[in-house]
């Protein structure tokens, strides 16, 4: 039953050699060719058993870090070298990356297995993985509905227990949601924090990646190799990355929790509510106080990011033109069809949809009415949070307003934006946030969202650790698991 | 502020893509559909308020001028849709 | 109707950095297509740019050489539109917020009159690849060597009102950039670019007439002929009751023409934003100091030395410090030892006209500074006259010795012994005896015959300063 492991206790098993890392990545990539969660786009089984075989190398010789040998799914979005990296889209499933992200090389020299590249929304747009140009990738609680997005491939995996972790990107909800729809732990770090040389860009003054895991004590295994100051990347933050283990035990007595008003009010189901709210009393019950805060801003998250990311996006995404990389349309018959015919069967309807929102922002007339406008906006929405830092130490709500729904029960665009009430706020803001189980509503699972200050990962991971310390949810699995 | 067909053409070809004539209608609505979202934002006070661009209140770090970069391209040519003996290759671009 | 014509240039300038303006990519010129196109300069995914120091470095070195206003804060913006060169579908450039803002230039056209050119702004940005049309039959090839390399774009305020005064801004700003070392001004290669936006209106008229911008110039012979054809053109459309559309012209100048370019004409609405992977540049005062304290002598300190330390006349100290090569070699051989004057005559004269004629730069002039002193110091020591050493010159130009090697291998050293000159003068005199009592009679014009005689006689070796003078004694 290794699958059920966590980092952690995988970690030691492999150091007292109860497993060799060649068994644990023959188990995965059996579990994972046996699955029919889709969660992956490639599998990489070669290069995973040769890289687990130089981990138990390493192991044998006693020159293994912690998480040598320990299998992982990493989110298609981040490019690893000789590996097809097509964040989910068709104009990338050519690309094969000539490069190695920050991330992947980060996780290579820690000695890791990558089992394949996790399935997700195309090009990071999305809160349902239904968007993948490979398909949807099915929720392991219930196969009937969805894992949450972008990163919806890598939850299911950890979920399904087909990795024992995964990396996600985080640009307005990406690792928090999916972790809330599929009952797992995933933090989205402050935004510096990690990275992004070599992530495929959705809004660039937003992504961030982070891990998935079974709990926050993975997490901050994971985030201790993933964190850190890159020369690569201009937004990348120099700043000491502490190890994130070192606090988890510290007592959360005296704690102070803000509730914002706005995150409890219409539109919550009222399951997600309750439980959430029992998640927060089981903190009280801990010793930490619990105050109500307001964001009042935060409504307007919605139409901030929704402006402020497609901008990004629609520039970004230029680069795919079918030109160096990447996919072409068939016999071109001039440069203007090679454009216009391989970025429209190249991109998804909801790629082309944001790409043009954002183009329309941004152009001549409008761009004071949108772009500018919601810059602005978005500097009043990290001001809330700067108040509200001044009272409490860490402020908790829900991740998503229901728990996991249906696939293909949404049809429209926009009803599917406005999900992404509780997690928009603090990419604009730039902040670090995480998602907790935090109990189950109608038998499926549901995330408590923590959200720190800047740099405060180290306080959310303990806050998080404590609460699992407590509590089983995190422990859940779907049935057949 | 809604959209017009033409409008979304001209977006739409601003950007590089192709909406045909069957799709022009729905794309359009689809498209009002999220602008929709976004009315309430000009009702939003932001008098003084400066906008921003970054998350984090930093400047922009600056590189040595040093060569660090050797010679990829035939890894970056094995990758490209259509190459000639060292180019990049597209349709004939008349200027 | 008359006529008056205004001219806004903007000067493409690449700056001499090692490695590319946001990549650690060579910008080293003529490289294999592609071979210096890295992954960041090829707009891979997920790739990002981090700025290069010197190119912010030389962006505000160039500021403070036109006294510029140094933004102390400035955004890179993206600049969004589709090309084969331009691989990330957007320039990184600056719109809101350029590095440099508003400084001045004075001009000094043929005519001799100074006139003070504002200058708008500066900024930094990358440049773009280079198509190939030429090279495949059905395809254009795209070659991104080029592609980030960093620019400086000096945007000019629309001041000249004549292609002459544009060429003279033009170069002025070019023997700049290379005397602060920022751009080798290399036109043919492409690293010093000009576009010119072109307008003309009725004289005295206030409103600036419809602009056209004039691309594809690397030449100041190009640039002035571009102008002027487009102001002809502009006058001709506008004589006949047309009006002048608002466009980008490329010039040809294999035809000398210039032509729409239709394939850029379309509504470019180029979405300028900030661009999110870079953050805004600061730039504190110790840099600021620093820049500043290691500028270094610039064409109107360097004119005014020459004129207030070496006695030099306005026009040779402007055309000395033209050209900054020039004013290097030119300085080399006061260094040896040269006289100030006589070099400048020396350099200006016979050098800059054997180097026209070969087509060669001062900095592939065949004889160093140093060995062109050791001619003029020749000179000024009497040691050969300026005509001997017009020939020596020669000689020295086609690789046969120093001056002082040929002066000796050719017996060319000048005759001072003035008692063997007196033997000459003598024997010339006693040949030539109706002309001498012309002389007597009155006809001292026939000095000159004399002169001529005694030259001729002594091979050019006589100095002539003597001969002068013991003619003079001789036939009075």
């Amino acid at each position: 039953m290794l699958h059920k492991l966590t980092v952690t206790e995988l970690s030691k098993g492999l150091k007292n050699k109860e497993f060799s890392s060649v068994e644990l990545t023959k188990h995965f990539l059996d579990r994972i060719n046996q699955s029919d969660l889709n969660a992956f786009i490639t599998v990489t089984d070669d290069l995973a058993l040769n890289q687990a075989k130089a981990a138990d190398a390493k192991i044998a010789n006693g020159s293994a870090g912690i998480l040598t040998g320990i299998p992982y799914a990493h989110k298609d979005i981040f490019c690893t070298t000789g590996v097809k990296t097509s964040a989910g889209s068709k104009i990338l499933d050519p690309f094969i990356s000539p490069y190695d992200a920050t991330v992947s090389h980060k996780l290579n020299s820690a000695d890791t297995v990558m089992l394949g590249k996790a399935n997700m929304d195309e090009l990071a747009m999305g809160s349902s993985n239904e968007k993948s140009y490979y398909g949807p990738v099915k929720n392991p609680w219930d196969k009937n509905k969805v894992p949450g997005g972008s990163s919806g491939g890598s939850a299911a995996a950890v979920a399904g227990r087909l990795s024992p972790f995964a990396t996600g990107t985080d640009t307005g909800g990406s690792i928090r949601q999916p972790a809330s729809l599929c009952g797992i732990t995933g933090i989205k770090p402050t935004y510096g924090r990690v990275s992004r040389y070599g992530m495929i860009a959705y809004a660039s003054s937003l992504d961030q990646a982070g891990p998935l895991t079974q709990t926050a004590e993975d997490a901050a295994l994971v985030m201790n190799v993933m964190a850190g100051f890159d020369d690569k990347d201009s937004t990348s933050v120099d700043r000491a990355v502490p190890d994130y283990t070192k606090n988890l035990e510290n007592s959360i007595e005296g704690l102070k929790i803000g509730l914002p008003k706005e995150f409890f009010s219409e539109g919550l189901d009222s399951g997600v509510a309750e439980t959430v709210m029992a998640a927060v009393k089981e903190f009280e019950s801990m010793g930490a106080s619990v105050q109500e805060v307001s964001l009042p801003n935060s409504a307007h998250a919605i139409p901030t990011y929704y402006i402020v990311a497609p901008c990004e996006c629609s520039s970004n995404l230029s680069r795919l033109d079918g030109v160096r990389y990447g996919y072409r349309c068939e016999d071109p018959k001039d440069l203007e069809d090679l454009y216009l015919r391989s970025r429209s069967e190249g991109f998804g309807p909801e790629v082309k949809r944001r790409i043009m929102i954002g183009a329309y922002a941004l152009s001549a007339g409008y761009y004071d009415a949108y772009y500018l406008k919601a810059q602005k906006v978005r500097h009043l929405i990290s001001e809330d949070f700067k108040k509200a830092f001044q009272d409490v130490d860490v402020i908790m709500g829900p991740v998503s307003p229901t728990t996991a729904f249906d696939l293909g029960s949404f049809t429209d665009s926009v009803s599917m934006y406005l999900a992404d009430i509780y997690t928009l706020s603090l990419n604009l803001a730039g902040l670090p946030g995480m998602s907790i189980p935090a109990g189950f509503s109608n038998n499926m699972p549901v995330g408590l969202q923590l959200i720190g200050n800047y740099w405060s990962e180290e306080l959310l991971l303990n806050a998080a650790h404590q609460f699992q310390g407590q509590t089983d949810w995190h422990a859940q699995m779907p049935e057949g698991v | 502020m809604s959209l017009s067909e033409q409008q979304v053409k001209e977006i739409a070809h601003l950007a590089r893509l192709s909406v045909d004539d069957g799709e022009l209608e729905q794309t359009t609505a689809e498209l009002n559909n999220i602008l929709g979202l976004m009315a309430d934002l000009a009702k939003i006070d932001t008098e003084g308020v400066s906008p921003m661009a970054h998350p984090l209140n930093m400047s922009q770090r600056l590189r040595e001028d040093e060569v660090s970069e050797i010679d990829q391209s035939e890894a970056f040519q094995a990758i490209a849709p259509q190459t000639g003996q060292s180019h990049f290759l597209v349709p004939t671009v008349i200027e | 109707m008359a006529w008056e014509t205004v001219i806004g240039l903007e000067i493409h300038s690449q700056l001499k950095t090692k490695s590319k303006i946001f990549s650690g990519a060579s910008t080293a010129f003529g490289a294999t297509p592609n071979s210096q196109a890295c992954a960041v300069d090829l707009g891979l995914p997920g790739v990002l740019p981090v700025l290069n120091k010197e190119a912010v470095v030389m962006a505000i070195r160039f500021g403070l050489a036109v006294g510029a206003k140094v933004n102390k804060r400035s955004i890179f913006d993206r600049k969004n539109y589709f090309y084969p060169d331009l691989p990330k579908g957007y320039q990184i450039s600056q719109f809101e917020l350029p590095v440099v803002g508003e400084g001045e230039i004075e001009i000094t056209t043929e005519d001799g009159v100074t006139k003070k050119i504002g200058i708008t702004r500066a900024h930094l940005e990358e440049d773009a690849g280079k198509s190939i049309h030429d090279l495949y039959d059905d395809y254009t090839a795209i070659d991104l060597n080029r592609a980030g390399t960093p620019l400086l774009e000096i945007v000019s305020d629309p001041d000249m009102s004549s292609a002459k005064e544009a060429v003279a801004y033009a170069k002025k700003i070019h023997a700049l950039v290379q005397y602060i070392g920022i751009c080798d001004g290399n036109m043919q290669e492409g690293s010093f670019r000009c576009d010119a936006n072109v307008s003309i209106r009725k004289k005295g008229a206030e409103k600036l007439g419809t602009r056209a911008e004039l691309k594809n110039i690397n030449s100041f012979k190009f640039l002035e002929k571009a102008i002027n054809l487009e102001v002809e053109r502009q006058q001709d459309i506008l004589e006949e009751g047309g009006s002048v559309v608002q466009e980008t012209r490329l010039y040809d100048s294999v035809k000398n023409e210039t032509r729409s370019m239709r394939s850029k004409e379309e509504a470019n609405d180029y979405r300028y934003f900030p661009d999110p992977d870079l953050l805004p540049v600061e730039v504190d005062d110790e840099l600021l100091q620093q820049i500043r304290a290691n500028l270094p002598e610039l064409p109107t300190e360097k004119k005014q030395r020459f004129v207030g330390e070496l006695g030099l006349n306005d026009y040779d100290a402007e055309v000395l410090t033209s050209q900054k090569a020039v004013a290097d070699y030119f300085e080399a051989m006061l260094e040896v030892g040269a006289d100030s004057k006589l070099s400048a005559n020396w350099v200006m004269g016979e050098l800059s006209a054997i180097l026209n004629k070969n087509q060669i730069d001062i900095e592939g002039c065949p004889v160093s500074a140093q060995a062109f002193a050791g001619l003029v110091m020749r000179i000024s020591d009497d040691t050969i006259s300026g005509k001997i050493a017009k020939d020596v010159f020669k000689a020295m130009w086609r690789g046969e010795g120093s001056a002082d090697e040929i002066i000796d291998s050719k017996g060319l050293k000048q005759m001072t012994d003035s008692s063997a000159i007196e033997g000459v003068i003598d024997e010339i005199i006693a040949n030539n005896v109706p002309q001498v009592e012309q002389y007597k009679g009155g006809n001292t014009k026939l000095l000159g015959f004399f002169v001529g005689q005694v030259m001729k006689a002594t091979q050019g070796k006589a100095n002539p300063k003597q001969v002068n003078q013991l003619l003079n004694e001789k036939l009075s």
